[in-house]
C-alpha cells in the first residue's frame, strides 16, 4: 500500500487505549473496546474481503463478503458488524468461508458488464480486486438472467459521472453523503432486486440536493460513481501529497498524476483538517491552474491605456526596481509599498514582507486580511494575547452546544461544517446568530435551538445582552473567572447595566429578549461551549469590539482552554492565517510583535542587516487615501485583486490610477492589472512548494505538483526585486525561507520542512515548550497571562436606512464560489452560480414590482450595480443580501468607506441600499433623453 | 465616489466613539495610544495639522486624543 492507494482498515478506529485481545488466524491483536473484527485483522495485516465496508464509514454488514468463522460460535458473522471480545479466536480464511465468498461473488458478477479492460476504473476496483481475492473462478448463473446492465447513465454534474450499471448497491455512497458530508441527498431507492441508487426523487445527480463533495465518488467500489477527468485521462499511476489553496480549512489532498498530468485531487485520509473529507473547490475545480486565461510572461507597459508588451523576466524585473527607486527618490522612502495575499504560501509572504521592510525600507505592507479578520487580530490579541482560533477542528466533536455567529459553514467551509454537522446529529445544541437564513438554521437531522435573527450591524448589542444574561442570573463560571483572568469586576458591572439587557437592546437587534434569554442560558449552561464565527462578525464598523465581546462571553462562562470550548474564526481564504503570521500587517512584525519594541526589532536588523521603522506603516485603505493626496505612488500587489474586492470600487479605482507604478502578481490579468503597470505571472497552488497556516494554526506542507509554468518561482522573484534594489535577499530553496522564519519567531522556532515531513503539519506555536504542536490554546493560562475583559460598548454603525436608501444590503459567500471568483470562474463550478444574484424578500419585490429573475439596480449612496433578483425569505424584510464573486456585477460599487474603528477592516457587511427594477430605471432613463429641453 | 471627510478625521472620531464609556482623560489615553500603534506618521502628520486648521470637524474625545498623539 501507498499514498496512491491508501491502506482500508475496513471500519473506523475506536478512541480509547487498546484493551481487548484476540488472536486472528493465530496472531494476537489488541485493540480499542468497540473495535471490528474486521479492523483487528487489518491491525494484524490480515485484510478480510469486503465490497460494502470501508474505514471512513460505519460497519452496514450488507455484502456478506466479510464473513468470518469465531471458535466456540454458531455460523459466519460478518467481520465489519461484529466487535472484538476479549480471548476471541478468529479465522479469517476456512474452505467454508471461501465457497461461501465466492458464492456472494458469483451473484454479483453475474449482473455486473464484464468491460473490465475497457473500464475507467480498471486496476482501481475493489469488485474486480475481490474477484481476484476469493478466487472467483466461474459464474455458474450465467449473464442472460435478469439484470440491470441497460440501468441508464447520469452524466448530468461536470465532475462525475454515475453509470448504474456498474452499482453494486453497497450503499457507500448513500453512507458517505450522509455520515461523511451530511447532506442525505442520495437515497436506495426500491427494494430487492429493483433496489438502486438515487440522487433524491429519482432526479438527476445535478438537479438533487447533491453538493458535489465527491465523498460518494470516494466511497464508490466500482466505476459507478467516477470522476469524468479519470474516464478521459486514465488511472492515475503517481501522487503528491500537498495543501488546497481555496478556503481556510486548509483540507490535505493528493495529487493524482498520470505522468506529468493531474488527473484528480483525492482527500487524504490522514489530513489533519479533513481526515479524508472534500468539498466541490478542493475535490473538482483546480482546471483554472491550465486555464488559457493564465498568463505566463512578464508584461509591462508605460501608461495603463498603452498595450501590454511581454518581456523577459530580468527586464521586468529591472523595470520595477528602477521605477520604485526612481519614486522613492522623488517622493520619499514611504512613498511605495505592497501587499501579501493569503492565497500565497507563508514563505512567499515572508519575503515580501521582507522585501517591503528590508529593501523598500518601510513598513508600508499589508495583507488581504485586512478586509476581512484583522479585527480577529486585534480583537483576541487584546483579550487572550494572540491572533488565532484557540482549538483544532477535531475540538467540535466534544462541544455540547456550538454557537455560529456571522458565518455561513457549510458554503464558506464545507469540510468543517460536515464535522459540525455531525456532532450536532449526534445531540450538540445549535444556535445561530445571523440576519439570514442559512441552511445550517434547518437541514436533515439539524435544526437550531435558536436562531438570533438579528438586524445588520448590531452584534455587539447581542453579544452585550448575552453576557448580560450571563453575569446577572448567575451563570458566571466564577472559579474560571478568579483564577484565569483580570479586569472581571469593571466589566462585570458594565454589562449589567440596564442598557445592555436583552429587553433594553431587543428595539435595537430586533430580536426577541426572550429568545436571547434562552439562548445565553443555553450557552453557559449546556456544557462545552463552542464559538465558531466568521466575517458576519469582522466586517463591520464594531468587528473588532464584537471579537472581544465573543472572547468575554467566552471567558465568563469558563469555555476557553480545553477541548469541546474555544472562540474560533473561520479563516476565509487558505493562507489568512499564515499570511498574518509571517508579519504582514504594517504595524507588526512576525508572530504578532509590534514594530516599535526594540527587543524585537533588533532580532531582525541583526539577520537582515537593515535599520525597520520603529512605527506602523499604511494599511491597505490608508494606502488608498495616501494614493488620492498624492503622496503613495507604488505598489506591489501579491496575488489580489484589491480593485474587485476592497469596498467602495470608485475609490479604489482613483487611488489606483493615481499610483505611477502598480505591479501585480497573479495568475490572471485581474480587476486590479488594469490599473497596472508590470504584470508578472504567479504560480498555482500546484506549482508552489511551501507552507499554508489553516484557521487552526495547522502548518501543512504544500508541494509542488508541476514546475512553475512561469518559469520562475515566486519567491525567487521577490527576492530578485530586491537584489534590483541593491539589497541582498536571496535563498536556494524555500524550507531556508522557513528556517529564517522558525528563527526569528518564537511560536514558529520548531517548525521545519523535515518536521512537517515527518509529522504531517504542526499547529503553532510550535517550540521547544511543545515540539510536535499546540492543539488547544490557553490551557493552563492565556497567552497574555491573564485573560483580559474589555468593556464593549455598542455603537450603531453610522450606515443607515434612509428614506432614499431605505434597505440594507449584506454580503456573502456560495459554496461552489470562491472569493472574487478569479479560480472558480474559470472552473465548471459555474455551472452552479453562473452570476451573482440580489437576494431580496417578497414583500421588498412586491412593493418594487420585481419578479424572480428580473434584472434590478442595487444603489447605495457611492456607486450603482446591476444584478438579477431572486426572491427568497432568508433575508428578514429591509435586508437584501449579495455575494460579490462575479467582477461584471460588481457589488464593490455600492459598499462603502465606512470600517471597523480598530483596524479598517471595512464594513462590507452594511450598506443602506436601493433597489428598483431595472427596466423601470431605463425607461425614466428614455423619458429623461426625450423630454424637450426648456427655455430659462 | 470619494469621500469629502479627511480619512484622518473620520477616522478619530470612529475611534473616539468606541471609548466614551471611559472617563474624558482616560478615553483620551486610551484613544491617543491606539492612533500611535497603528497610524502611519503621515497620517500622524496629517492629524494634528487638521486639529490645528479645522478642529471644529473633530469630535471632543477625538480632539483632545488627537492633541497628544
Amino acid at each position: 500500500m501507498g499514498l496512491l492507494k491508501e491502506h482500508d482498515f475496513g471500519t473506523p478506529a475506536k478512541p480509547g487505549p487498546a484493551t481487548v485481545t484476540v488472536e486472528i488466524d493465530g496472531v494476537p491483536v489488541t485493540v480499542p473496546e468497540g473495535t471490528s473484527i474486521m479492523r483487528a485483522a487489518a491491525e494484524t495485516g490480515t485484510d478480510i474481503p469486503k465490497l460494502c465496508a470501508t474505514d471512513s464509514l460505519e460497519a452496514f454488514g450488507s455484502c456478506r463478503l466479510c464473513l468470518v468463522e469465531i471458535d466456540g460460535k454458531k455460523g459466519t458473522p460478518a467481520s465489519c458488524t461484529t466487535p472484538v471480545a476479549e480471548g476471541m479466536k478468529v479465522r479469517t480464511q476456512t474452505p467454508k468461508l471461501e465457497k461461501l465468498r465466492q458464492g456472494v461473488m458469483e451473484l454479483y458478477i453475474s449482473d455486473h458488464p464484464l468491460d473490465c479492460l475497457t473500464c475507467a476504473a480498471n486496476g482501481d476496483c475493489e469488485l474486480q480486486d475481490m474477484s481476484g481475492v476469493v478466487g472467483l473462478r466461474q459464474v455458474r448463473y450465467g449473464y442472460e438472467g435478469e439484470n440491470h446492465l441497460d440501468a441508464p447513465k447520469d452524466t448530468s454534474n461536470p465532475y462525475f459521472d454515475f453509470d448504474a450499471s456498474k452499482c453494486i448497491v453497497c450503499s457507500r455512497c448513500v453512507r458517505a453523503c450522509g455520515e461523511v458530508q451530511g447532506t442525505f441527498a442520495l437515497t436506495i431507492e426500491g427494494r430487492g432486486f429493483d433496489s438502486k441508487v438515487s440522487p433524491g426523487a429519482a432526479e438527476l445527480f445535478m438537479d438533487s440536493e447533491c453538493v458535489s463533495c465527491g465523498a460518494c465518488v470516494q466511497a464508490c467500489p466500482t466505476a459507478t460513481l467516477q470522476e469524468k477527468s479519470v474516464v478521459d485521462l486514465g488511472m492515475p499511476t503517481r501522487t503528491v501529497l500537498t495543501t488546497c489553496a481555496y478556503c481556510g480549512v486548509g483540507c490535505s489532498f493528493k495529487a493524482e498524476l498520470r505522468g506529468d498530468e493531474l488527473v484528480r485531487m483525492v482527500p487524504y485520509k490522514d489530513g489533519g483538517a479533513n481526515e479524508g473529507h472534500s468539498c466541490v473547490k478542493g475535490r473538482f475545480a483546480f482546471g483554472y491552474a491550465t486555464h488559457p486565461d493564465r498568463k505566463l510572461n512578464p508584461m509591462i507597459r508605460e501608461k495603463i491605456t498603452d498595450e501590454w508588451r511581454e518581456v523577459d523576466w530580468e527586464t521586468a524585473i529591472s523595470y520595477v526596481a528602477e521605477k520604485f527607486r526612481d519614486i522613492q527618490a522623488r517622493h520619499g522612502a514611504g512613498s511605495i509599498g505592497g501587499i501579501t495575499s493569503s492565497r500565497c504560501t507563508n514563505e512567499e509572504v515572508y519575503v515580501v514582507q521582507k522585501l517591503v521592510r528590508a529593501a523598500f525600507g518601510n513598513n508600508n505592507v499589508d495583507t488581504c486580511a485586512r478586509v476581512c479578520h484583522s479585527p480577529t487580530g486585534y480583537g483576541l490579541k487584546q483579550t487572550f494575547g494572540t491572533s488565532a482560533g484557540t482549538q483544532d477542528f477535531r475540538s467540535v466533536a466534544e462541544a455540547d452546544v456550538i454557537m455560529v455567529i456571522g458565518a455561513n459553514p457549510t458554503d464558506g467551509h464545507p469540510v468543517f461544517a460536515s464535522r459540525m454537522k455531525r456532532r450536532l446529529r449526534e445531540g450538540a445544541k445549535l444556535i445561530v446568530v445571523d440576519p439570514r437564513r442559512i441552511d445550517l438554521v434547518r437541514s436533515p437531522y439539524i435544526e437550531a435551538e435558536h436562531h438570533l435573527q438579528l438586524a445588520p450591524g448590531t452584534n455587539v448589542a447581542i453579544a452585550n445582552a448575552m453576557a448580560h444574561v450571563v453575569v446577572t442570573e448567575g451563570l458566571v463560571d466564577e472559579s474560571f473567572v478568579a483564577d484565569r483572568c483580570e479586569e472581571f469586576d469593571e466589566w462585570a458591572s458594565f454589562i449589567a447595566r440596564e442598557e445592555n439587557s436583552p429587553e433594553a437592546t431587543e428595539s435595537i437587534t430586533g430580536v426577541p429578549a426572550e429568545q436571547v434569554r434562552a439562548a445565553a442560558r443555553l450557552y453557559a449552561t449546556a456544557g462545552n461551549g463552542a464559538i465558531y464565527y466568521g466575517l458576519g462578525v469582522t466586517e463591520h464598523s464594531q468587528g473588532s469590539t464584537m471579537v472581544m465581546g465573543m472572547a468575554n462571553l467566552a471567558m465568563a462562562t469558563g469555555n476557553i482552554g480545553r477541548e469541546g470550548v474555544g472562540v474560533n474564526p473561520l479563516r476565509g481564504q487558505n493562507n489568512v492565517q499564515g499570511s498574518c503570521d509571517m508579519g504582514s500587517f504594517p504595524h507588526e512584525l512576525s508572530g504578532y510583535r509590534h514594530v516599535s519594541d526594540d527587543a524585537v526589532r533588533e532580532v531582525f536588523e541583526k539577520l537582515w542587516e537593515r535599520p525597520i521603522i520603529p512605527e506602523p506603516g499604511l494599511r491597505i485603505p490608508n494606502m488608498f487615501d495616501a494614493a488620492v493626496d498624492g503622496t503613495f505612488l507604488g505598489l506591489f500587489v501579491q496575488g489580489e485583486d484589491i480593485a474587485q474586492s476592497d469596498p467602495n470600487t470608485q475609490h479604489v479605482n482613483a487611488a489606483l490610477s493615481a499610483m505611477e507604478l502598480v505591479v501585480v502578481q497573479d495568475l490572471f490579468l485581474n480587476e486590479t492589472a488594469k490599473f497596472a503597470h508590470v504584470f508578472l505571472p504567479g504560480t498555482s497552488f500546484l506549482e508552489k512548494d511551501g507552507t499554508f497556516t489553516n484557521a487552526e494554526r495547522r502548518i501543512n506542507r504544500v508541494r509542488p505538483v508541476m514546475a512553475p509554468k512561469t518559469g520562475k518561482d515566486e519567491w525567487r522573484v521577490a527576492c530578485e526585486i530586491a537584489q534590483a534594489m541593491g539589497y541582498d535577499m536571496s535563498y536556494e530553496h524555500p524550507r531556508e525561507i522557513m528556517a529564517e522564519i522558525a528563527a526569528v519567531t518564537p511560536t514558529f522556532a520548531g517548525v521545519s520542512f523535515e518536521k512537517l515531513d515527518k509529522l504531517g503539519s504542526v499547529q503553532w506555536p510550535c517550540n521547544d515548550a511543545a515540539p510536535e504542536g499546540t492543539p488547544t490554546m490557553h490551557v493552563d493560562s492565556f497567552v497574555r497571562g491573564k485573560g483580559r475583559f474589555v468593556q464593549t460598548p455598542f455603537v450603531a454603525t453610522r450606515e443607515r436606512s434612509t428614506r432614499k436608501y431605505p434597505l440594507i444590503l449584506t454580503t456573502g459567500r456560495i459554496l461552489s464560489q470562491y472569493n472574487v471568483g478569479a479560480q472558480t470562474r474559470r472552473t465548471a463550478n459555474v455551472a452552479w452560480h453562473p452570476e451573482d444574484v440580489l437576494e431580496i424578500h417578497p414583500h421588498d419585490a412586491e412593493v418594487r414590482g420585481i419578479e424572480d429573475g428580473d434584472e434590478v439596480t442595487l444603489s447605495s449612496r457611492v456607486g450603482t450595480t446591476t444584478l438579477r433578483a431572486l426572491i427568497a425569505d432568508r433575508m428578514p424584510v429591509g435586508v437584501v443580501y449579495t455575494t460579490f464573486h462575479h467582477p461584471v456585477t460588481g457589488a464593490n460599487v455600492v459598499t462603502t468607506e465606512n470600517s471597523d474603528w480598530a483596524t479598517n477592516c471595512p464594513e462590507y457587511k452594511v450598506t443602506a441600499v436601493q433597489v428598483g427594477l431595472k427596466h423601470a430605471v431605463d425607461r425614466r432613463d428614455t423619458a429623461r433623453d426625450e423630454e424637450p429641453a426648456l427655455a430659462d | 465616489m470619494t469621500s469629502t471627510i479627511s480619512p484622518q478625521v473620520r477616522m478619530a472620531n470612529d475611534i473616539a466613539v468606541q471609548f466614551r464609556h471611559l472617563p474624558l482623560e482616560e478615553a483620551a489615553k486610551a484613544i491617543a495610544n491606539h492612533i500611535r500603534m497603528f497610524w502611519d506618521p503621515r497620517m500622524k502628520s496629517e492629524l494634528r495639522r487638521l486639529v490645528e486648521e479645522d478642529p471644529t470637524s473633530f469630535d471632543p474625545v477625538a480632539l483632545t486624543a488627537a492633541k497628544q498623539v
